[in-house]
């Protein structure tokens, strides 16, 4: 079994202490807020000796993601970290490395997209980002943006797989807060992730290949966009198989969804991120007040546990889907829209309604959560009907 | 101990605040708590108005918001009563804890607090320019703060500013910390 250290740590250093652990052989990154200290502090253990990374200062995340597609294809296991316009900056050579087959592992701390200029948590540079290919792990809290950063390495490195993978924090609200986090040992980590076998390496000049190539018309342009859906589908038991490993390893749950009191639950939260905490909190409250709440917290959001949401969901007599993003001219919110088309091929139908919140960093208080379930207690009594997208909390 | 103990700090940026706040976390750390630390990040500018925050509970803590309604106020500067409402939410029987001169009784009526409301006052800043000869408040207040809450154990603080201020600063300023704390302690006034 691994020696797990405690320690008081922000999800920003834990999260640059698992990429030591994972090891990589080049990470290429430019900071942006509420990122920089993992990449300062990755950079720190580097000037230290304390891991042996070739380390590539950029002018701009384009470069970043360009500079590890680059080390990627030639062979190397590669980290970096973003968040919100730095993510959004990277659009394009998202799809490269995703269509290139390369495992890049990238934590990215949530935060808004401008106009107008905020640098807190919201899920809209992830979400802008959610259809790129990547494998999208969220954590609720530091140990979980620890854990999903080992975890996503094996998982994005795994043959059958073969594709980038991100672990998201929340910015702010996880990166920068100190909190309670088991940290394993080096060689416990190590052996988990394995030694990087690349396949296809440009520098494996033995067996040459080249990557990215054109593809036109009659080419194998199609077939290798089929190709990468086959492999996000395939990540799922590898996923699956990952997350069971890890538990083992280090005594934590993993799931593609994690839920909380749902067996008898009548009025349920889908959410993802930190305010699943608050969900709750706030559901233990309304049970010990005689209300059937529940909470579903999404892990993985791809590939997305469509199964998964409809076996939890089932029983449910009200079910809101909290959106931390806004999807303009949209049904509702990304979780939303895929949570409820889930649930289409259920027999009986459960009334599902959708909240956007916390937009900016918008504190998302104790109070508004409670507010989200008396109203689906309300839908479930049969009291209110399911209304359209609200805004939680908005002025 | 209580369940869950919320703990709301005000300071100027630059007085420490948010390095107290981190203190007092890893000292509950050290006692198997749990704990979270968490500045409010704003406009980053010396002197400006900031609030942080420490959650402690013997229990794994699913709050991920900001202290609406604290157990605990503490004030690294007392020109804030002016300007911020430093007592916004404090529960009935909360404790405020202030860097000032000013006795307590007097505070409690400026800021027309009720009686179930225990008000400390230390002279954190004077402590902190006679011990280690700058007026960074933030050691001293978590002395002030253990005596009148209990919620940190002053040993246990002695002995993480032995090991965290270690690693960046030489026994001379460990040991002003550490006297800071233990006059803060001894010097705390409540009403």
């Amino acid at each position: 079994m691994p020696t797990q250290t405690t320690v008081a740590s922000t999800g920003n250093t834990v999260v640059a202490e698992a990429m030591r652990q994972c090891a990589p052989d080049v990470v290429a990154a430019y900071p942006i807020t509420p990122q920089t200290t993992i990449v300062e502090e990755f950079a720190k253990f580097v000037a230290q000796g304390k891991v042996h990374t070739e380390y590539v200062c950029t002018e701009s995340e384009h470069s970043a993601m360009s500079a590890c597609i680059g080390a990627s294809a030639a062979g190397a296991r590669v980290m970096t970290a973003t968040a919100s316009q730095g993510l959004a900056l990277m659009w394009e050579e998202l799809y490269i490395a995703s269509g290139m087959r390369l495992p890049i592992v990238m934590a990215n701390a949530n935060r808004a997209l401008s106009a107008p200029i905020n640098i807190h948590c919201d899920h809209s540079d992830i979400m802008g980002a959610r259809d790129a290919g990547w494998i999208v792990l969220f954590a609720e809290t530091a140990q979980e943006a620890y854990d999903n950063t080992i975890m996503a390495t094996r998982i994005a490195e795994d043959p059958e797989v073969l594709l980038p993978a991100m672990s998201c924090l929340d910015g702010f609200i996880t990166t920068h807060s100190i909190d309670r986090v088991q940290v394993m040992d080096d060689e416990s980590v190590s052996e988990f992730v394995g030694d990087y076998e690349p396949q296809n390496a440009l520098l494996d000049v033995d067996n040459p290949v080249s990557h990215g190539n054109f593809a036109g018309l009659g080419g194998p342009y199609f077939e290798f966009k089929k190709a990468q859906r086959l492999a996000i589908d395939r990540s799922k038991a590898v996923i699956g198989r990952v997350g069971e490993a890890y538990s083992e390893l280090s005594g934590r749950s993993f799931g593609f969804i994690e839920t909380d009191m749902m067996d008898d639950a009548e009025v349920a939260i889908v959410v993802i991120g930190s305010s699943a905490g608050n969900a709750r909190h706030v559901a233990k409250q309304m049970r010990a007040e005689g209300v059937k709440a529940g909470l579903v917290k999404v892990r993985c959001f791809r590939p997305f546990p469509a199964a998964e949401l409809a076996e939890a969901l089932k029983g449910a007599k009200a079910v809101a889907v909290l959106d931390r993003s806004e999807t303009f001219g949209a049904e509702g919110g990304p979780l939303y829209t895929e949570t409820r088309s889930a649930l289409y091929d259920l027999e009986t139908r459960v009334p599902i309604v959708n909240y956007v919140y916390g937009l900016g960093g918008s504190d998302v208080r104790l109070e508004l959560m409670r507010s989200v379930y008396t109203d689906l207690s309300d839908i479930a009594t049969g009291a209110a009907e399911p209304s359209g997208l609200q805004y939680l909390g908005a002025r | 101990m209580q369940q869950l103990t919320e703990i709301r700090w005000h300071a100027r940026a630059g007085q420490g605040a948010v390095t107290a706040a981190k203190l007092v976390a890893e000292t509950a750390l050290a006692a198997d708590q749990y704990m979270q630390a968490m500045p409010e990040y704003g406009p980053e500018r010396m002197g400006a108005p900031i609030k942080a925050f420490t959650r402690i509970s013997p229990e794994p803590i699913d709050i991920h918001c900001n202290i609406e309604n604290p157990d605990v106020v503490i004030v690294l500067d007392d020109s804030l009563l002016d300007v911020v409402d430093v007592a916004e939410g404090l529960v009935d029987n909360g404790t405020l804890i202030i860097n000032t001169c000013t006795p307590p009784d007097a505070v409690k009526r400026s800021l027309g607090l009720s009686d179930s409301i225990t008000v400390a006052c230390i002279d954190a800043s004077g402590i902190a320019l006679d011990t280690i000869k700058r007026d960074i408040p933030n050691t001293p207040m978590v002395g002030a703060l253990s005596k009148v809450t209990g919620a940190v154990d002053i040993d246990a603080i002695k002995t993480l500013l032995v090991s965290t201020f270690g690693k960046k600063f030489g026994q001379e300023i460990i040991d002003a910390n550490i006297a800071s704390v233990e006059r803060a302690y001894e010097e705390v006034a409540t009403a």
